[in-house]
């Protein structure tokens, strides 16, 4: 289980946007580096990342090797209603993992 | 050394350097891949903003942000924002999915920089259109003077 | 009358003094040196990687270790009493170890003496976590070297090592740090060697490290032998640079390039 880290806010009134920060350990091994060996060490990234809010997908992020180590992510979203917004990161070598945070969405 | 010779010794550096395939990407890799991403459509230059220092302390982590001006609205939004560069060993940097339901379309990330080069970031709009923005960065590399011990 | 404007006139004298004091400080902090975004990256606490290694930490604070089966927190309480303070004062000459030791080092005997728990391995996630956790709680505090016997002779031990020409390319640290700090080397300018940020999350090495494991990559720099992790030595030159840097602010933890 990697660390992660996500800030949003606990509140929101609805029909505000709101902005999230993502942050997971992960070395995002670009498969590009010669090890103390001299031989390459191979790919090992996450290579995609999903939010979904009350289960529907409100943003995705497909990753590269250039995408640095411990990639920290920012985006948007309405707080439409209150529920769970839901993180999956997944990637090389099976990486999966899930983060949960939950929102109140109070009146506008 | 007369002339014939040095040309014809130059000639052959230049085949030689023809047999060797490029380890990094180059300008039409980037030209080709934002032509997969956008179907071929040719992307206007606006509405698109791409903030990132110009002068870069390390190349392993460099901050981003792109945002993109539109209201968001189901009729009127940006579906994917994707950042693209020009030397690294691979083209691609990231794709984000957005929808009207992001409320803002902006995305912030970290991204590794081989080298000095020109990125390009480029929106996807609901209306089918394409957006886009360049920058040039210069990548300062790491002192010499150092190295990680055992 | 005469009364208010002796004391104006004192006030302002005062004044004039801390101004002259601040002013004659030229030491600056290795963050000014860095570019505008990566000053970013470690003043908001949302966006410092670093914070990966503290949540970690933070939550070894509360684990249970070792036969002891009690925690830093069954002794220590909140770390954000207990420990305000604790990092501005290290290295510190520990008398049960009969030597000067740092932070990382202090953890460790309260790990095996206190928690009856193995040592955690110098650079380790677990020990980087713990460190970097601890220290900070005194985030914003001044350094304050302790000044008993033990830690001043470590800290002139390491003063000596500060100024010796070392490796083959035969450099001290004084050379680059002192003289030639502000002066440009291949593509990055030459820092002050201040080492209050320590342990920091280097995008160099895409992680956190300690203040050793850059002393050490210097000194392999310079092609010198590089003293093994938990050297006296290496903890001399961290007591001379406590001294060095008394008095500026406790940054942990730190982003640098």
């Amino acid at each position: 289980m990697a660390r992660a880290l996500i800030h949003m806010p606990a509140t929101a009134k609805r029909g505000e946007v709101i902005e999230i920060r993502a942050l997971i350990g992960h070395p995002m091994e670009t498969g590009y580096r010669p090890g103390a060996d001299g031989k390459l060490i191979p790919r090992d990234i996450i290579r995609k990342f999903v939010c979904r809010y009350n289960g529907e997908q409100v943003f995705g992020a497909e990753l590269h090797q250039a995408v640095s180590a411990n990639p920290y992510i920012s985006f948007f979203t309405i707080a439409t209603e209150t529920g769970t917004l839901e993180f999956t990161w997944e990637g090389d070598q099976g990486f999966a993992q899930t983060e949960k945070m939950n929102l109140t969405v109070g009146p506008a | 050394m007369k002339r014939r010779d040095m040309l014809a010794a130059a000639g052959t550096g230049l085949a030689m350097l023809a047999l060797v395939r490029p380890a990094f990407a180059t300008t039409e890799e980037m030209a080709a891949a934002i032509n997969s991403f956008t179907g071929g459509v040719k992307p206007t230059e606006d509405r698109v903003t791409f903030d990132i220092a110009q002068l870069i302390d390390n190349g392993n982590a460099v901050p981003v942000t792109i945002a993109v001006d539109s209201a968001m609205t189901a009729a009127d939004h940006v579906s994917a924002i994707a950042i693209f560069n020009e030397r690294n060993p691979q083209t691609d940097v990231a794709v984000f999915t957005l929808g009207p339901r992001a409320g803002k379309a902006q995305v912030s990330t970290r991204i590794r920089l081989a080298t000095s080069q020109k990125l390009t970031a480029v929106a996807r709009m609901s209306d089918g259109s394409y957006r886009s923005a360049s920058v040039s960065v210069i990548v300062a590399l790491a002192a010499c003077i150092e190295g990680e011990a055992p | 009358m005469s009364r208010t404007l002796g004391g104006a006139l004192c006030c302002l004298a005062g004044l004039l003094m801390l101004g002259a004091t601040s002013a004659k400080d030229a030491r600056r902090s290795g963050s000014e040196f860095m570019s505008a975004s990566t000053q970013a990256m470690q003043r908001d606490d949302t966006l410092n990687p670093a914070m990966l290694w503290i949540s970690g930490g933070e939550a070894q604070w509360s684990a249970v270790a070792g036969k002891s089966g009690k925690s830093c927190a069954s002794c220590h309480g909140e770390a954000k009493q207990s420990m305000r303070g604790v990092a501005a004062r290290y290295p510190a000459f520990h008398a049960g170890s009969k030597k000067t030791i740092n932070l990382g080092q202090r953890i460790n005997v309260c790990r095996e003496q206190k928690q009856q728990a193995p040592a955690l391995r110098a650079e380790s996630e677990e020990l980087l976590g713990l460190e970097a956790y601890v220290a900070m709680q005194s985030r914003g505090m001044p350094v304050e070297p302790p000044r008993d016997a033990g830690t001043t002779a470590a800290a002139a031990r390491g003063k000596d090592l500060y100024v010796q020409r070392i490796g083959q390319l035969n450099l001290s640290c004084a050379q680059c740090h002192d003289q030639q700090a502000g002066k440009r080397l291949a593509g990055s300018t030459i820092p002050q060697a201040h080492a209050a940020a320590y342990p920091i999350y280097r995008l160099e090495w895409q992680a956190m490290g300690s203040l050793q494991r850059r002393l050490r990559n210097c000194m392999s720099g310079v092609r010198a032998e590089v003293p093994a992790f938990g050297a006296q030595e290496l903890v001399d030159l961290e007591a001379w640079l406590a001294v060095r840097d008394k008095g500026m602010k406790i940054e942990t933890p730190g982003v640098r390039p």
